[in-house]
């Protein structure tokens, strides 16, 4: 039977066809474009009626004031930005000693029994325990500068890791275990031509949540332990109640933030093409 | 009446024994269980054997034994004349499930048992043997796909070519096409003959199904539970090629039959 020859559906018969929202339907970047309007819109309408005093909440006006003022002063370079400098600092040596413990300790938790069974319970019981009250110790102990807050970011981001990269190591099912023993494999070609690749995905997970918990781990030791980073021109801006400054000091914070986590994502997405599921964070 | 014992064993005793098992048990000490009791078997070259048994019936045990993954309690494993004591190049090993890794294309798995013993540049040099399995098997072009893009009986089909990248001596076959739908698995069995009998590979296989084992086996061993043992050995002399079209004859009804009927109830408590 050819195509022509299925009567058409006679008039007034309804064809039923799936309807789809015109929310729904919006391109991801109009619906996002949406979202903030709407949000900037009621911030808007809540700080000009005065509910609120602008001290507490500025206006979105005077925010992107500010937000310009504090672009500008990043870029000609004034005292902005070394500020900026020496938190990026304690974020790129925080996560950089966060990977080589977490790597470390996940492969010797992950990959030997006395590992899992000796060493994991007190690394769960560290876990548990609020790391950020931590901080006066790291700044007994390492002092006002850049140290203290390095060791509080890493100590933040480095359970993740673990956690991550031992789960990941105990992914492997036990086909490919098999086959490897079949062909004889080493313990150390087990582990990275087999169960460091197939743990990937549960590796990155737990990078992505070290990336967001060593940008919190840098800024609450500065908050903290003074210095002369980012997080302490937020804590002067506040003691000043110039609260733009502090908006917009952590819309800039934000950036890093997302640029570091974008970064992950990113080299998430060339190594572990072959996972069926979505990157977390990386949709687009 | 058919009487297996009967069967002249001609087929098998004129060739050259590859594998021999003799009295291997294993015991299993932490709750002494006899997984497997005194287990004589040879394997001649070129030869197809099965073995079938209900689950718990030491089926896995042998497989793993013969594999050199876990050592016999008792007994002798000698392959090719050297005692079994470990894994070996000369066994090949293929599952259930076709373990292919996502990272790699089709033809980096297929060299991956020559990368772990040879290291990576004998791996490469193994591309181009790797490419003519391929062809072998019917998945010529296919080398650069990665495993995603393979249908379930295209990545059995490349577990085969990985089996026998090595040119191991025995496959040792675990259930291989079990996974996949009826109708592939089918195919895939004659497809497994045409290539063992275009290697002259001597053959192994652990199966559920009657038929296939009927199918493709020139001996099928037939194993009890606790202790695992082998209740008997049948000999299925169905005249080479086999085809699909003998399921329908009585002949391969009655070699059926009579496999099933010593699977008795027992077997299933």
């Amino acid at each position: 039977m050819t195509h022509a020859d299925i009567p058409a559906p006679p008039s007034g018969e309804t064809v039923w066809v799936e309807h789809v929202s015109w929310i729904d339907r919006m391109p991801r970047a109009v619906a996002m474009a949406f979202v903030f309007a709407v949000f900037v819109g009621i911030w808007d309408l809540v700080t000009r009626a005065g509910l609120v005093s602008s001290i507490i909440l500025p206006t979105p006006g005077e925010t992107l004031a500010d937000l310009i003022f504090v672009g500008r002063n990043l870029i000609s370079g004034e005292y902005m930005l070394p500020a900026l400098w020496i938190t990026l600092q304690e974020v790129a040596y925080g996560f950089a000693l966060a990977m080589l413990i977490g790597f470390s300790l996940g492969i010797l938790v992950g990959e030997t029994a006395f590992g899992e069974r000796a060493i994991m319970p007190y690394l769960v019981a560290i876990d548990t325990m609020p790391k950020v009250a931590f901080a006066p110790i790291f700044i007994a102990w390492l002092g006002f500068g850049i140290e203290s807050k390095v060791a509080l970011a890493a100590f933040i981001a480095t359970f993740p890791i673990v956690v991550g990269t031992a789960a990941g190591l105990h992914s492997a099912d036990a086909n490919s275990r098999m086959l490897f023993k079949t062909m004889g494999a080493s313990r150390l070609q087990t582990l990275f031509k087999m169960k460091l690749p197939t743990g990937l995905p549960q590796i990155f997970t737990g990078l992505k949540i070290a990336a967001v918990g060593v940008m919190a781990g840098a800024i609450t030791g500065e908050f903290l332990g003074g210095g002369k980073g980012f997080g302490e021109l937020i804590r002067v801006a506040s003691t000043q109640l110039n609260t733009p400054r502090v908006f917009s000091l952590i819309i800039y914070l934000s950036l890093v933030g997302m640029a570091l986590f974008g970064t992950v994502v990113w080299i998430q997405r060339r190594f572990v093409f072959w996972h069926k599921d979505r990157v977390i964070g990386g949709d687009q | 009446m058919l009487n297996a014992a009967a069967i002249p064993r001609d087929q098998s005793e004129s060739r050259e024994i590859v594998y021999r098992l003799s009295g291997v048990s294993k015991t299993y000490a932490r709750n002494a269980v006899h997984a497997l009791q005194d287990i004589n078997l040879t394997l001649g070259k070129g030869s197809f054997s099965s073995v079938i048994g209900s689950s718990g019936c030491g089926k896995s045990t042998l497989l793993k034994i013969m594999a050199g993954l876990i050592p016999p309690s008792k007994g002798r494993v000698v392959l090719q004349g050297q005692p079994v004591t470990g894994s070996r190049r000369d066994i090949g090993m293929m599952f259930q499930q076709a373990t292919l890794f996502p990272w790699r294309t089709t033809i980096e798995n297929i060299v991956l048992p020559i990368e772990i013993r040879d290291g990576k540049k004998a791996a490469l040099a193994a591309h181009e043997p790797a490419r003519a399995l391929l062809e072998l098997v019917g998945l010529k072009g296919f080398d650069k796909a990665f495993p995603s893009e393979l249908s379930g009986g295209m990545a059995q089909r490349a577990a085969i070519c990985r089996m026998l990248i090595t040119e191991p001596a025995v496959l040792l076959l675990d259930e291989p096409f079990s996974a996949l739908d009826e109708l592939t698995r089918d195919f895939m069995n004659m497809e497994l003959q045409r290539i063992c009998t275009s290697r002259n590979a001597t053959a192994f296989l652990v199966t559920h199904s009657i038929p296939e084992a009927v199918i493709l086996s020139d001996v099928v061993y037939v194993m009890k539970p606790r202790p695992g043992r082998v209740a008997e050995e049948v000999v299925i002399d169905l005249p080479r090629p086999r085809k699909l079209e003998m399921i329908t004859t009585p002949k391969f009804g009655a070699l059926v039959e009579h496999i099933r009927g010593r699977l008795d109830k027992e077997t299933f408590i």
